[in-house]
This record gives structure tokens, sequence and C-alpha cells, in this order.
């Protein structure tokens, strides 16, 4: 097992991914792209563990991992549903039309 | 017996209490026997102790008795203590015995009063506080009867209280005396600090190691003069006592001439170790008492007001009291106050006696003739007149003013020209007293009394009225044989410069002066108000005499004084500080929270990107934060 990608390299492209979910968490107004990159920034962020876990030669990181998947799959399930429940009430998927809890 | 000595302040502060927990529940019969009883009581126990200690005085003279301790604040533990001797003894026995009489004559001159269980509340109270001011052993002690008398004189000047002048008279006695109190209780905190104790004997003995003089002494005596002054109503402060006779007249008899208003006649009596290391504090107080009685003594002559007669009267004669503390003849002041709290005592209750037969009326030149209709009273108030003008041999008292003119002529500095203002303070003395007499009883009929004054009334009356003519009998005796009266007694425990005269030959000289002064002045006021009354009226109808006479009138225009001098640039200053200048301050500090208040709620508009965004845009600056620092 020799390391393929530097782990600099690894991290870089983590980053990036948590920073195009992010961009797309604020910039988009479709719910289901919100929540698409809602999923991108879990996955930057396992894939940050996993780079530091071989690292430092240690397994942790990879069972964060599994967590963080847990966690996503969780995530998905609940606001897929919600979606749902948003579509039905609203009829459509903007989240501008959902904010009547301001101020 | 001795030990019996906390019940004479427990009795009616026991009564006090009784009266106001029972408030309405309690019939007027019980309030009656709950109040006379508990300060005759008083004033039994107080016969007793005071007859126990006269005969075994303890070592010392004085006996203290320590009932508990009232607090523990580091080196600071005042002891609730009373202690018994000559003088606190003396003080004792006057409060009980003329609260005692004029508790007797309140029920039948308040009788009528819808507020009878409240104005004995507040009578009770005011004996228990007075007794706490001359029994306690301790300044703080002291400090809260002080207080106490001066609720008291407080709550009973305003006892009617739907008037409201009567409120504003309150008031103004509180404020007056207020001003006073203050200066006292820094001058506690003064000796406190200097000697680390405010046991009064403690201070006093520490008082004693320092030389005549002491910057030290000179100020904590100044501080303690100033208290005294404004509950005695000297000059400068006397301005709330003529107003104070808003209040019912046993209250004016009780609290306004026989035992509250004599409080800084004690006070310094009982620091007289302080004062005597203090020489020019004594000088000042030596000049306030000339020139107050003085001063009152012109405006007394003046009064239409039969209680305000009285009034300028009292602080006449407490003038008096101050010039003897002033000269240092301690016994001649606490000897003049044992006399004069029995026959002002007596002519305010014979005052209330006349204004209660007349219905309320208060003018002397609308009474007059009243010698046939309240046979009674006009002999107890001619008794009381003419001791309080000092005649003898009709009055065996005369002479308690006259000690005081000797010791002040014996002072050495000064005490010719003092003398010489007391000695007119004495004519004036006899002129207002029985010009007053004089109208009152003599002459043409003006108003028909309604009714007899009750019997209840008369008797109080008639007994202080007589007390006060017979009290001086053992000082009289000391001049006639040389036995050690009162005098000595009083000396013996306030040790003082006592002087004498050379020759007893002086001494008559001095006397029948002082016999003629009150003759002629009674002479005067017979002729003036009797025969030449119509005379007198186109006097004071000229110019001059009218200005005078205002001026007079108004008590040499204190009160205007101190309205232009004190209220108005009060009130000046507060209408040009109506926005509260030092308010602005927080007022801005309220303003800028409302503005970032509002800028931050703009940032509350419900869409949840726009808080994600600022979610990550704080990430990124404490990440910032984190990599560059």
């Amino acid at each position: 097992m020799t390391a393929i990608v530097p782990v600099p390299v690894g991290l870089t492209v983590a980053a990036l991914l948590f920073c195009i979910g992010l961009i797309g968490v604020l910039v988009r107004r479709n719910i289901i792209v919100i929540l698409l990159s809602i999923e991108m920034m879990f996955n930057a962020c396992g894939l940050a563990f996993v780079f530091a876990g071989s690292y430092w030669l240690q397994p942790d990181g990879q069972v964060m991992y599994f967590f963080i998947l847990t966690v996503a799959a969780a995530e998905v399930s609940v606001g897929l549903s919600l979606v749902l429940q948003m579509y039905r009430q609203f009829g459509s998927l903007d989240v501008n039309t959902i904010n009547r809890m301001r101020g | 017996m001795l030990s019996l000595l906390w019940l004479v302040p427990a009795l009616p502060l026991a009564g006090f209490l009784i009266l106001v927990l029972g408030g309405k529940r309690l019939s007027h019969q019980a309030v009656s026997v709950v109040a006379v009883g508990s300060t005759g009581f008083s004033a039994i126990v107080a016969i007793l102790v005071g007859a126990t200690h006269f005969r075994f005085a303890p070592g010392g003279g004085a006996y203290s008795q320590t009932l508990w301790q009232w607090m523990r604040v580091g080196d600071f533990a005042p002891s609730v203590t009373l202690s018994l001797d000559a003088l606190s003894l003396t003080m004792m026995l006057v409060v009980t015995i003329v609260g005692f009489l004029i508790h007797v004559y309140s029920t039948a001159f308040m009788a009528a009063d819808e507020g009878y269980g409240r104005f004995f509340a507040y009578m009770n109270l005011f004996v228990a506080s007075m007794l706490i001011l001359v029994l306690a052993d301790d300044l703080l002690f002291l400090y809260l009867g002080w207080e106490g008398v001066g609720l008291c004189s407080y709550l009973l000047i305003g006892f009617w209280y739907k008037d409201r002048d009567n409120v504003r008279a309150a008031l103004k006695a509180f404020w007056v005396t207020r001003a006073g109190d203050t200066a006292l209780a820094i001058g506690v905190f003064l000796l406190f600090t200097s000697f680390g104790t405010l046991r009064i004997h403690a201070i006093l003995e520490n008082v004693a190691g320092y030389p005549v003089g002491a910057p030290l002494c000179n100020v904590a005596a100044a501080l303690l003069l100033a208290g005294a002054v404004a509950k005695s109503a000297q000059l400068p402060l006397q301005v709330w006592l003529p107003d104070a006779m808003a209040g019912p007249t046993p209250v004016s008899a009780l609290i306004h001439a026989a035992t509250m208003v004599t409080a800084g006649v004690y006070l310094i009596g009982r620091m007289h170790a302080l004062f005597l290391k203090a020489p020019t504090a004594l000088f000042i107080v030596a000049v306030i008492g000339a020139t107050t009685l003085l001063l009152a003594a012109f405006s007394a002559v003046t009064q239409h007001d039969i209680k305000r007669i009285l009034a300028y009267s009292t602080i006449s004669q407490i003038g008096y009291m101050f010039l003897a503390l002033g000269v240092g003849a301690w016994a001649a002041a606490i000897y003049h106050f044992v006399t004069h709290a029995f026959f002002k005592s007596a002519l305010f209750l014979g005052a209330g006696v006349v204004i209660q037969a007349l219905g309320g009326e208060h003018d002397i030149f609308r009474m007059g003739g009243l010698r046939r209709r309240l046979p009674v009273a006009f002999w107890a108030f001619m008794f009381a007149a003419l001791t309080l003008a000092a005649v003898p041999p009709l009055t065996l008292t005369f002479n308690s003013k006259d000690l005081i003119l000797n010791q002040v002529w014996l002072s050495g500095r000064s005490g010719a020209v003092l003398w010489a203002l007391a000695a007119a303070g004495s004519l004036l003395t006899a002129l207002y007293t029985f010009r007053m007499a004089f109208v009152v009883f003599l002459g043409p009929e003006q108003t028909r009394p309604m009714d007899k004054p009750p019997l209840w009334m008369l008797v109080p009356f008639a007994v202080l009225s007589l007390l006060g003519a017979v009290i001086g009998v053992p000082e009289l005796l000391n001049a006639l044989t040389g036995v050690k009266g009162f005098y000595y007694y009083l000396d013996s425990a306030m040790s003082g410069p006592v002087h004498e005269f050379d020759a007893s030959v002086t001494e008559w000289v001095f006397q029948g002066i002082y016999v003629a002064i009150s003759a002629i002045g009674i002479a005067l006021a017979y002729v003036f108000y009797e025969h030449a009354l119509a005379y007198v009226r186109s006097v004071t109808a000229t110019r001059v005499g009218s200005l005078l006479h205002r001026l007079l009138f108004a008590g040499w225009g204190f009160d205007w004084l101190y309205r232009h001098l004190i209220a108005v640039p009060y009130v000046r200053v507060a209408r040009l500080n109506r926005g509260d200048v030092v308010d602005l301050l927080y007022v801005a500090v309220a303003h800028v929270s409302r503005g970032i208040n509002m800028l931050l709620s703009l940032t509350v508009n419900g869409n949840v990107r726009w808080y994600a965004a600022g979610v990550a845009a704080g990430a990124v600056v404490v990440l910032g934060l984190v990599v560059l620092l």
C-alpha cells in the first residue's frame, strides 16, 4: 500500500469539494440541489478524514467515514421526506417560497 | 430595684406595640388604659429606680445595665446599654412624669378625635424613644432615640393630616431637624473613627487625654452642636418650631416644650467633657444661646396666636439653657430645663384648655375676661406664668434663670455682654408672658366659653403648674440655709467650673436686679395691654412701627431668607436640570444599543440560505484568525 496521491493534494481536493458544496447550498434555490450539495460537503469531510487517517497510518479516519456515511443516509431519508411534504404543501421546490418564519 | 431600669423605656414601647397592633379593634376605653397605664407604670418605676439610685449611687455615680449586644462588625460592637447617672436620672424623671400627666390630659383633650388610638400610639412611641435617648450609654443607641423622637415629632405635627398646612409644617420640622441630624451623624462617625468606640463614657475618658482646643475636639463638638441646634430650635435652625404648633396642643406641650426640644441641651450636657476641650465651640454655644433667647423673645411679644407665643417663648428659654451650657454652667442649664419642662408644659396645657373652651380660638385678642369663667385654669396659668417670669415669692422656682444669669456674669471673658443680653431677655420674658396672661384672662369678655373644661384636663394642668412652682424648693433651701440642693447633686455628676460670688451681698444685689427686671416687665405688660392698648396699636400703626412689627411677627424673616437663599435657587436648579444632565450618558447607551438592534434585526429575514452564509462567513473568520494568529 503506497500513497498514490500525496496528502496535500488530497486535502486540497477535499477543500475544493467542500467549497463547491457550500457555494451550491448558498446560491441554488432548488431544494433537491441544496440537498445534493450538502451530500457533497459530507463526502468532502469524509475524504479529508480518510487522507488524515492514511497520513498517520490510523484506521480511525476510515471508521469515521462510515459514521459520516450513516448520518448522511439518515439525513437524506429525512430530508427527502421533508422535500416531498414541501412539494405537496407549496407545489414548488423553490426554498424562497417557504421563508415565512422571517423576523 | 435598679435592675428594673429597662422597664422604664420598655413599658411605653410595649404600649405602642399594643396600640399599633390592636389598631381600630381596641375600644376607646382600652386605648386610654393601655396608653396612660404604660406611661404611668413607667413613671412609677422611674421614681422607684431614681430613689434607689439617689440613695445608693453606685460607684462613680453611674449605673449601667447592658441588655444585649446590638451587632458585631469587626471591632464595632455597639450594645444596647442603659446608663443612669444624675443627668439621665433627672431627664428620665421629667420625661416620665410630664409624659404621664400629659397622657392623662390627652385622654380628655383628644376624646372626640377619630384618630384617638393613632394619637396615643405615637405618644407612647415618643415617650419610649425619648427615654432611650436619655438613658442610652452608646452614641448609636442614643442616635436611635434621637431619630425616634424626630419621627414622632413629624407624625404628631402632621397628626391632622387632612389639612395641607399641617402636613407642610410637619415636613418643615422634619427637613430642618434632618439637616442637624446629618451633622450629628457625621460627628458620631468622626468620634468612632478617632476613638474606635461609641460608648459615651469611653469617649469622654479618651477625650480627657487631649489638650484644650485640640482640632478634633473642636470639630466633633461643632458637629454635635449643629445637631443640637436643629433639634432644640436654636438660631439659625429655629424656624420649624413655631410652625410645629400645627400639632395637637398636648403634643406641643410634651414634645415641643418639655422634652424633645431639650434633647440638644441634654446632648451637650452629656458630652460636656468634649465641649470643655473645645472652647471655640463652647463659646459659639453661648453666643447662639444669647442671640436666640433675645430674638425669640422679641418675636414672642408680637404674636397673636397663643401657641405661637409659647413656641417663641420655648425657643427663648432653650436659648437660656444654651447660654448656660456655653459658659460651662451645666447644672444650671439642666436645672432650668427641669423647671421649664414643668411650667412650659403647664402653660401649653392651659392654652389647650382655653382653646378648647372657646371652640378652637387661637387669637389672644379674641379671648379676654376668662378669669371668671375658668377660675381654676386662671390660677394654674398664672402660677405657671409667674414661674416663667420668675417672680418671687409667688413662685418658689424663680431662681432657675437667675442661676444662669449669675454664672454668665461670673464666666469672665465677654460675660458682661452676654449677661446684658440675657437680662434684656428676662425683661421681654416677663413682658410677653404677662401680655398673654392679661389679655387672655383679664379685661372685657370677648368670646363666651362654650362649656366647662373637663376635670381630667384641669387636674394635670394644675399639678404641672404647681410642680413647676415648687420644684425649686430644694434649691431655695440651698440659697437660704446652705443645704446642698439639686444644683450640687447635678454638679457632682457633671463637674464644671462653678463660680461663686465673693460676697453674699453681691448675690443679693443681683437677685434684687432680677426681681426688679421681672417686675418692670409685668408692669409694662399691665400698663400697655390693660390700659393703653390703643396706644400700642397706634405705635404699631406708624410706618416704622408696623415695619418692625411685621419683621418681628414673621420671626425676623428667617423663613423669607431661607426661601430665597435655599428653596428658590434649589427649585431653579431643579428646573434647569429638568432633562437630567447626568442621565444623558445612560440614555445614549440605550440609544446606541437600540440602533445596533435595528441593524441586526435586518439580517433575520427568514431566508435559510442567508443564515447558512452567515455561519460560513463566521467559520471563515474564525479559521482565518486561527491560521493568522
